[in-house]
């Protein structure tokens, strides 16, 4: 049912009384610009946060090996803790019910070059899990495979901006690329979430690494995510066990903090995901409350409005206006005036999010913005809040008698 | 056309009450003018507001053109103003952000009528009173007696029955007075009946039926000899 003369009649009545109009616009969209804002920054404090996890699995340990600095068990201190291949399959032996993945890491810096162009980057020597637990999203090709690993295969798999630095005219997919004098294959190229360093390495099968690069089987590194259906304690204690077990096997002292290392990232992101809920919450509760305030803001000004038009309102009844046609009336005003002082409030807000989004950056505050759902959200908030505040004092104009109307002078 | 039977109203002050009308009866024909005359406080204006169910009675009965005018809702009540009454307010009660046309298709607009039928019918009573070319000018800018006219060209949209006047000319000076007057005779030479609230005797004189009222009850209800407004003119 769409009455074109109702919304006239409306129209008109919001634009002959522009300084009522904008008064009432102006309450509603001060709260949905700093609602707005607020929730901007909020969800910017919230993916600055997200994005020191975001390149790597949520579950991940990593297991580094260090110098003891206590002697222990006829040991002196200081002495280098080297993993080899026997820890990893350690580890996988004994835990694997409770490891997801697990891969082991060899570092190796080597200079690549490729035609004219040349760079140095740092080769990561790897099994295939390490493609999970550094969440490395293969776009082009393959990661490195099982097959790989048992044939010693000369196949590397480079980051997209790898790809970007070297293969300037040509796609590197197929192409051979020369690391430290030796031509490898480029099998995959891949992105990361983790930022541009991330995407600046070169993958390669771990046993490759290890035959050409020094013939032993030497490991940097363990890293291993546990099953994601353990929970927060299940975790913690699983990441203390294993720090047990291999304390014993390198005969370190248990009281040595540096020579075997393992971080949870459990813990890090459990504390992040409290603060952020919190924050969350304290936000949603300001929020709310400035929006309760700009509604109240509104019902104010409608109840304000509702008194000055008395007179309007009588004359309009002496005529024959119904008390549902004026309750309509009003109450359309005062959804439209929300609904647009809203959305005007909503696209300021964004507009500022915008503008100085990426100037926040230094304040830990990345990309900041409103979802769409929020916005839909808040949107309908408005109309339903402008009906509320339009519908108390029209059913109030709708009830003055015209005669005690009219008299008002 | 219009039958009042012993019509009573008071008002509740504190915890006494106010017997503003004690028993009236009146009988107006259709094509009758009528000056209601009183002092303040005579109950006139209530009459009136009870003729214009703009306000209800304690007690007593009112037919209009036959139908009875009792217990109305809101609704009831709004509806029959648009289709009944016509009114004529001494403060001209023209929506200030509605130029002279806009006001005068107002009660049209709660006929439900059309726009494009609306503004011509708008037009045309305009064009009555003698304002067409004042159609589009906003209420403050066109004088009191054209304010008045457009109120009057308002109240004869709608093409009521009955006419209700509450100091037509208390607002405006003599000359403009006698203007509106020659008008209000005119529509009533037309058969339109008209109901004027007053308290001038020139006005009433200009009418052709006076009825005086005090404290609450007719004191004296006769047929006069009009005075023709256009001779003051």
């Amino acid at each position: 049912m769409f009455d074109l003369d109702l919304w006239r009649e409306i129209f008109q009545s919001i634009s002959k009384n522009k300084l009522r109009s904008l008064l009432s616009g102006f309450t509603v969209s001060f709260a949905i610009l700093l609602f707005t804002l607020l929730f901007g920054i909020a969800n910017g404090l919230e993916n600055t946060f997200n994005s020191f996890f975001k390149d790597d699995a949520q579950n991940s340990i990593f297991i580094r090996p260090g110098k003891t600095t206590k002697p222990y068990k006829g040991f002196k201190a200081g002495r280098d803790i080297q993993f080899k291949n026997e820890d990893y399959d350690y580890l996988k032996e004994h835990f694997g019910d409770k490891v997801q993945y697990i891969t082991s890491r060899v570092y190796k810096n080597l200079s690549a070059s490729y035609k004219n162009e040349k760079s140095s980057y740092t080769i990561r020597a790897v099994h295939p899990d390490h493609q999970y637990l550094e969440k490395t999203l293969v776009y082009e090709g393959r990661y490195i495979s099982v097959k790989d690993l048992q044939e010693n295969s000369k196949v590397i798999v480079i980051g997209r901006l790898v790809e970007e630095d070297l293969f300037t005219k040509t796609i590197a997919l197929g192409k051979y690329l020369n690391l430290g004098g030796i031509q490898y294959k480029v099998v995959g190229v891949y992105r990361d979430d983790g930022g541009d360093n991330e995407e600046r390495m070169i993958y390669m099968p771990i046993t490759t690494a290890q035959k050409i690069y020094g013939n032993n089987d030497y490991v940097d590194q363990i890293n291993l995510t546990y099953n994601p259906e353990m929970d927060f304690d299940q975790a913690l204690s699983f990441s203390n066990l294993l720090t047990k077990k291999l304390k014993e096997r390198f005969n370190v002292s248990p009281k040595d903090q540096r020579a075997v290392r393992v971080r949870n990232m459990a813990e890090a992101s459990k504390g992040i995901n409290q603060m952020t809920t919190v924050l969350g919450i304290l936000v949603l509760v300001i929020g709310m409350g400035t929006l309760i305030a700009g509604i109240v803001g509104i019902a104010n000004i409608m109840i304000f409005v509702v008194k000055e038009r008395t007179k309007e309102l009588g004359i309009r009844k002496a005529l024959g206006a119904t008390p549902k046609s004026i309750v309509t009336m009003i109450m359309l005003e005062s959804v439209i005036v929300t609904a647009l002082a809203g959305y005007l409030g909503l696209l300021m807000g964004m507009g500022i999010l915008e503008l100085i989004g990426d100037g926040l950056k230094e304040y830990f505050i990345t990309n900041p913005s409103v979802d769409t759902g929020l916005i839909i959200g808040a949107t309908i908030a408005l109309i339903i809040a402008g009906a509320i505040a339009g519908y108390v004092p029209a059913k109030r104009a709708a009830s003055i008698k015209p005669i005690v109307a009219l008299r008002d002078e | 056309m219009l039958e009042i039977k012993n019509l009573h109203k008071s008002y509740p002050i504190g915890k006494d009450s106010l017997h503003v009308l004690k028993g009236i009866d009146l009988s107006v024909q259709a094509g009758e003018l009528v000056a209601i005359m009183g002092s303040s406080g005579s109950g006139k204006s209530t009459l009136l507001n009870i003729i214009g169910m703009l306000d209800e009675a304690d007690e007593g009965e009112y037919f209009l053109d036959d139908v009875p005018i009792k217990n109305l809702n809101e609704k009831k009540a709004a509806q029959y103003r648009n289709k009944f009454l016509g009114f004529i307010f001494q403060s001209f009660n023209l929506i200030a952000y509605k130029n002279a046309v806009e006001n005068v298709s107002l009660p049209l607009y709660y006929q439900g009528i059309g726009r494009k039928e609306r503004q011509e019918k708008a037009m045309f009573h305009l064009g009555k009173v003698g304002l067409t070319d004042w159609a589009k000018h906003l209420p403050n800018e066109l004088s009191g007696g054209q304010k008045q006219r457009v109120a009057i060209a308002r109240a004869l949209a709608a093409n009521p029955k009955l006419l209700l006047a509450d100091e037509p000319t208390g607002a405006l000076d003599t000359t403009t007075s006698c203007e509106i007057m020659e008008f209000i005779q005119q529509l009533n030479d037309e058969g339109k009946t008209i109901l004027i609230v007053t308290h001038e005797e020139d006005i009433a004189n200009m009418c052709k039926r006076i009825i005086r009222l005090k404290d609450g009850v007719i004191m004296e209800d006769s047929f006069v000899t009009q005075v023709r407004a256009s001779q003051y003119v």
